[in-house]
C-alpha cells in the first residue's frame, strides 16, 4: 500500500429522495489523492445516485461536498460544472463521436485557434503528446471508430484528464471489454493514480476490484455500510456486507432439489423437429412438470431462439408441439399462452416491461389479455392481484400506482415474473431472469424457480451463468451454433461436462 | 398551515390534467378581462346564445377529431394528418348520397340514415387504409397518411364533380345548428356522445391499457400476448370514423359540401389539442380528457380572437404565439433551465455578498 494521500473529495450527510423512495440517507464519502477507490453495492444501492448527485446529473436535499483546493462546500448544477471544478466522470457507453478523428473527440469544445481559424496542427501535435504520456500509440488522425471500445474509453479518459481532472469517475468501464483490454484499462488506472489523481471506480466484478483498487466505500439500500482498505476486507465479507446477510441459501437450495425428484412427473411439453429457418436448427425434447430444465451454450449458441420459437414468439416453420397431451398450433405468443406458457423474455427493457405504465397495469396485463377484451378485471380484482404479488415476490415499490420505471432493475424482474406467475402456467421459459440483478434478488429468484418447480410447474431455464443454472435444474439442454446438440441428466451435470459439450469435439448424444 | 397549503398546491400541480386546464383558465381569464361580457348568455328563441355557447358549439368537430387522433397518437406514436381531408370525402359522400348528386336540391333524394352510414362507412374506409399502410405495412405514419392528406380532397373534388354541392334541407341543417325544442347546439352533443362512447370504451374495456402497452413498447406488447398491428390498426380505423363524423357534422353547418374547404387545417388543430392535453406525441401513456380540453382550449382561443377584432388572415400569427406560450408553460425541459437558471442566480448573489 501507499502512503495515505491528502482527502481530495468530500462528500458529508449526503441525503436523496425520489418519490417515495430513499435513494440516499446520510451517506458519506472520501476520496484521497492518488487512490483508486472502488464504490460498490447492489442494484439499487444509491451507487449511481452518488455519483449523479456528485456530478450535478441531479439534485440533492441535504448534505456537503468540498474539493480539496476549493474554499466552503459546493454544488455542481450540471455536469459541465462539475467538470470545471475538476470532476470528470466516463461512463459504460463511450459518449464520443465515432466518426470524428481521435484528436477531434479529445478536444472538441475547446479548439486551439490560430488567427480565428482551429488549429489543426496543434490539435493533433497536441493529442498525440497526450496520448503518450498515457502510454496510448495510436494515431490520431483516424476517426475513433477505428478503435476498439477499450480504446475509445481510454481517448475518453484521456480527454477528462486532460480537461484538468482532479476526480475521475468510471462508472462500470469493463463491462464491455475482454480481458485483456480490461488489463489495459487498469494500467492506466495506475498511471493516473500514481500522478496523484482520486479515481473512484464503479463496477459489479468483484476480481477487478481486488486487483486494482485501494479502498472499498460499500453502500446498501441507500445508507452507507462503510469504508473499508482492500486488504482488510475478505471477498466473502465484502460480498456480505453488500447483501447485509450471510450466505446460508445455497445449502438450503440443494436440499429443496433432492425433495423435487419424489413427486411424480408428468410429461407437459413435448416438442418434435421444431425449426426456425435462420435462427434454431431442429430440436426435439421433452419436459416434464416439477421440472427445472437449463439452456447452456454461448452467446448466439440458439438459447434464446429456441426459446423464442416454443412460445411462438418466433413462428416455428416446421414441427409438432405437444402440450399435456394435446397438439397445438402456436402462431404467435398468445396461442402459447391460452394453452398455458409464460415467457420472462431476455431484455427486460426492450421486450418486458411497459416503462410509462403502474406496477398494476404491468402486472394485470397478461392475465387480461389472456381473458379477453370484454371481461375486464374490476379495479378491486385488479388491486388485490397485484398487492399479492407486490408480497408475494417482495416487489420494493412506493405503491401499486407507481410507474415501473420508477423501480430499481431487480424489482422490474420481479414485476414481470409476477405478471406470468398470476396466469398460473404450466410451463414457464425464464430468459435470463437473474441478468443485471443484484445478489439477493438473484439468490431470491433462484429460490422462487426451484419452489415453483416442487409445486408441480416446469421451467425453463436460461443463464450464461452455469453455475447458477447448475444449481437449480435438474436437466441441462445444450446448444451450440444454432443447434440443439445434447442434452445431460442429473448425474452427468458437473462444469466441466457442460463446457466440454458447449466447446464440441465429443459427441455426448 | 402554510405548509400544509404548499402540500396542498404541490399535489394539485403534480396533477396528470392541471397544466392542461391552466391553459384553459388563463385564456379564459384574458376573455374575461378584454370582453367582460364573455360568460354572458342570453335566451333568443328558446336557445342559449354567447361566447361560451359558441365556443363548445364549435369546437365540436375538433373535439371528435383530437379523440380519434389521441388514440393513433397513443398506439403508434405519429399522427394521423389525414383526417381534415378524410372529413371533406366523408362529407362529399354524404350530401352526394342525401342531394343525389345535384348541385342544389332541397330534398333528401335518400334516407337520412344512409347519409349517416355512408358518412361513417367512408370515414372508417379511409382509416382501414391508413391502418394497413401504418401497422401492417410499417410506413411511418405521418408518411402513410399524407397520401389522404393530398388525395383526398381531391376524391372528394372527384364525388362532387370540382362544384360546391348545396342540400337545403332544414332536417339535414338540424344537426350542424339547432333541433327545434332544444336550447342548446346540435353539434355539441354529437361531440358529447363520441366522447362519453370512447370514454366508456376505455372504461369497461381494458382496450387503453392496450393501446398504452403498444404505444410504449410494442414488442413487448406481443410477447404478453397482444397483437400490437391490429391494435394500431383498430387506432387508425377509429380516427377515420371520427373524421367521418365530423365531416357529417361540418356539411350540416353549411349544408353543402365545399372539398376545398371543409375541416381544412383540422388536422393540425387536432394533434395540437392532443399536445396541450398533455399527451406524448411519441405514444404511450394518454389521457383522453386532456385533449378534449386541449381541443376546447383552442376554439376559445380561436373565438377570443375573432372576439377581439383580430381579422381571419392574422389569426394563425397569434394563435401561433399563444400556442408558443401554452407549450412553454408543459414543457419539462424549459422548468428545469428555469430551475437552474435561479439557483445559478442565487448562489451568484450569496457568493458576491460573501465578499
Amino acid at each position: 500500500m501507499e502512503q495515505k494521500g491528502n482527502v481530495l473529495l468530500q462528500m458529508r450527510h449526503i441525503d436523496k429522495h425520489f418519490p417515495g423512495v430513499v435513494a440516499l440517507l446520510d451517506v458519506d464519502f472520501t476520496l484521497r489523492q492518488g487512490e483508486i477507490h472502488a464504490l460498490m453495492g447492489e442494484n439499487g444501492a444509491g451507487k449511481s445516485t452518488l455519483i449523479k448527485v456528485l456530478t450535478g446529473v441531479e439534485e440533492f436535499e441535504k448534505g456537503k461536498i468540498t474539493l480539496e483546493g476549493t474554499r466552503g462546500s459546493f454544488i455542481n448544477r450540471s455536469p459541465q460544472e462539475a467538470q470545471e471544478r475538476g470532476i470528470s466522470t466516463v461512463y459504460q457507453e463511450v459518449n464520443l463521436c465515432e466518426n470524428l478523428s481521435v484528436a477531434e473527440n479529445i478536444f472538441i469544445g475547446r479548439e486551439p485557434k490560430k488567427n480565428g481559424m482551429i488549429d489543426w496542427k496543434q490539435i493533433n501535435r497536441k493529442s498525440e503528446e497526450l496520448l503518450n504520456r498515457l502510454d496510448i500509440h495510436i494515431d490520431v488522425t483516424k476517426a475513433l471508430e477505428n478503435y476498439s471500445i477499450a480504446l475509445q474509453q481510454m481517448v475518453a479518459i484521456a480527454r477528462a484528464v486532460d480537461i484538468s481532472a482532479k476526480v475521475l469517475i468510471l462508472d462500470e468501464p469493463t463491462s464491455s471489454l475482454d480481458e485483456l483490454e480490461v488489463e489495459k484499462l487498469f494500467d492506466l488506472m495506475r498511471k493516473l493514480k500514481n500522478e496523484g489523481m482520486g479515481i473512484v471506480f464503479v463496477t459489479h466484478f468483484l476480481e477487478q476490484v481486488y486487483e486494482v483498487c485501494d479502498r472499498i466505500t460499500v453502500l446498501r439500500n441507500g445508507e452507507l455500510v462503510g469504508e473499508f482498505e482492500i486488504d482488510k476486507l475478505p471477498r466473502v465479507q465484502l460480498v456480505a456486507k453488500m447483501m447485509g446477510k450471510d450466505f446460508d441459501d445455497l445449502a438450503k437450495i440443494k436440499h429443496n432439489k433432492e425433495k423435487n425428484n419424489e413427486k411424480e412427473e408428468q410429461l407437459i411439453v413435448e416438442a418434435k423437429q421444431i425449426e426456425h429457418i435462420g435462427t434454431i436448427k431442429s430440436f426435439s425434447m421433452n419436459i416434464h412438470s416439477h421440472e427445472v430444465v437449463g439452456l447452456a451454450g454461448l452467446l448466439g449458441s440458439g438459447r434464446s431462439e429456441l426459446a423464442r420459437a416454443l412460445y411462438g414468439a418466433d413462428k416455428p416453420d416446421s414441427g409438432m408441439l405437444k402440450f399435456n397431451g394435446e397438439v397445438i398450433k402456436v402462431h404467435a405468443p398468445i396461442d402459447a399462452m391460452k394453452a398455458g406458457m409464460g415467457y420472462l423474455p431476455e431484455n427486460r427493457k426492450e421486450e418486458g416491461i411497459f416503462a410509462d405504465v403502474s406496477v398494476r397495469e404491468n402486472i394485470m396485463i397478461a392475465l387480461q389479455v389472456k381473458k379477453g377484451l370484454f371481461k375486464l378485471y374490476t379495479k378491486k380484482e385488479q388491486e388485490e392481484f397485484t398487492d399479492r404479488y407486490i408480497d408475494v415476490l417482495k416487489i420494493k415499490t412506493a405503491d401499486r400506482e407507481t410507474p415501473v420505471k420508477q423501480l430499481s432493475g431487480g424489482n422490474q424482474q420481479k414485476v414481470i415474473l409476477g405478471r406470468w406467475l398470476l396466469t398460473n402456467p404450466d410451463f414457464l421459459i425464464l430468459d435470463e431472469p437473474t441478468r443485471g440483478i443484484d445478489v439477493g434478488t438473484k439468490t431470491e429468484i433462484q429460490k422462487l424457480v426451484l419452489k415453483l418447480a416442487s409445486e408441480g410447474k416446469a421451467i425453463m431455464f436460461i443463464s450464461s451463468e452455469i453455475e447458477e443454472m447448475l444449481r437449480t435444474c435438474v436437466k441441462m439442454i445444450v446448444l451450440r451454433d444454432r443447434e440443439m446438440v445434447g442434452t445431460l441428466n442429473e448425474n452427468e451435470l458437473s462444469q466441466e461436462n457442460i463446457m466440454e459439450m458447449i466447446a464440441g469435439g465429443e459427441e455426448h448424444e | 398551515m402554510s405548509k400544509t397549503l404548499r402540500t396542498h398546491i404541490k399535489k394539485i400541480t403534480e396533477m396528470k390534467l392541471f397544466l392542461p386546464i391552466l391553459s384553459l383558465l388563463l385564456v379564459l381569464i384574458i376573455n374575461v378581462i378584454k370582453t367582460p361580457n364573455f360568460f354572458n348568455i342570453t335566451i333568443t328563441n328558446g336557445v342559449f346564445y354567447g361566447y361560451i355557447i359558441d365556443i363548445i358549439n364549435r369546437s365540436s368537430e375538433l373535439v371528435i377529431l383530437a379523440v380519434g387522433m389521441t388514440l393513433v397518437v397513443a398506439a403508434s406514436g405519429g399522427a394521423d394528418i389525414s383526417v381534415g381531408a378524410v372529413s371533406a370525402v366523408s362529407g362529399a359522400v354524404i350530401i352526394f348520397i342525401l342531394g343525389g348528386g345535384e348541385t342544389s336540391t332541397d330534398f333528401y333524394h335518400a334516407p337520412y340514415i344512409l347519409g349517416i352510414a355512408a358518412a361513417a362507412f367512408v370515414g372508417g374506409l379511409c382509416g382501414v387504409w391508413n391502418g394497413f399502410l401504418v401497422a401492417k405495412m410499417k410506413i411511418q405514419p405521418m408518411v402513410a397518411t399524407l397520401i389522404l392528406f393530398t388525395a383526398g380532397r381531391g376524391i372528394a373534388q372527384l364525388i362532387t364533380g370540382g362544384q360546391i354541392l348545396y342540400l337545403r334541407v332544414d332536417h339535414y341543417k338540424g344537426l350542424g345548428g339547432f333541433i327545434p325544442g332544444v336550447p342548446l347546439p346540435s353539434p355539441v352533443f354529437v361531440a358529447i356522445l363520441v366522447v362519453a362512447l370512447t370514454y366508456l370504451l376505455l372504461k369497461k374495456t381494458p382496450i387503453g391499457l392496450y393501446i398504452e402497452s403498444v404505444g410504449i413498447n410494442a414488442k413487448a406488447s406481443r410477447l404478453v400476448g397482444l397483437n400490437p398491428v391490429f391494435i394500431q390498426f383498430l387506432s387508425y380505423v377509429y380516427s377515420g370514423l371520427c373524421a367521418g363524423i365530423a365531416g357529417l357534422i361540418i356539411t350540416s353547418r353549411v349544408y353543402s359540401i365545399d372539398a376545398n374547404n371543409a375541416g381544412l387545417n383540422m388536422e393540425l388543430d387536432a394533434i395540437l389539442a392532443v399536445a396541450l392535453g398533455g399527451n406524448k406525441l411519441s405514444g404511450g401513456k394518454f389521457s383522453l380528457i386532456g385533449s378534449v380540453i386541449g381541443a376546447i382550449t383552442i376554439q376559445t382561443l380561436t373565438t377570443t380572437l375573432y372576439a377581439m377584432k383580430v381579422s381571419a388572415d392574422q389569426l394563425p400569427v397569434y394563435k401561433a404565439i399563444v400556442v408558443v406560450i401554452i407549450v412553454a408553460l408543459q414543457s419539462v425541459e424549459l422548468k428545469r433551465m428555469v430551475q437552474n437558471l435561479r439557483a445559478k442566480f442565487l448562489t451568484n448573489t450569496t457568493k458576491k455578498e460573501a465578499v
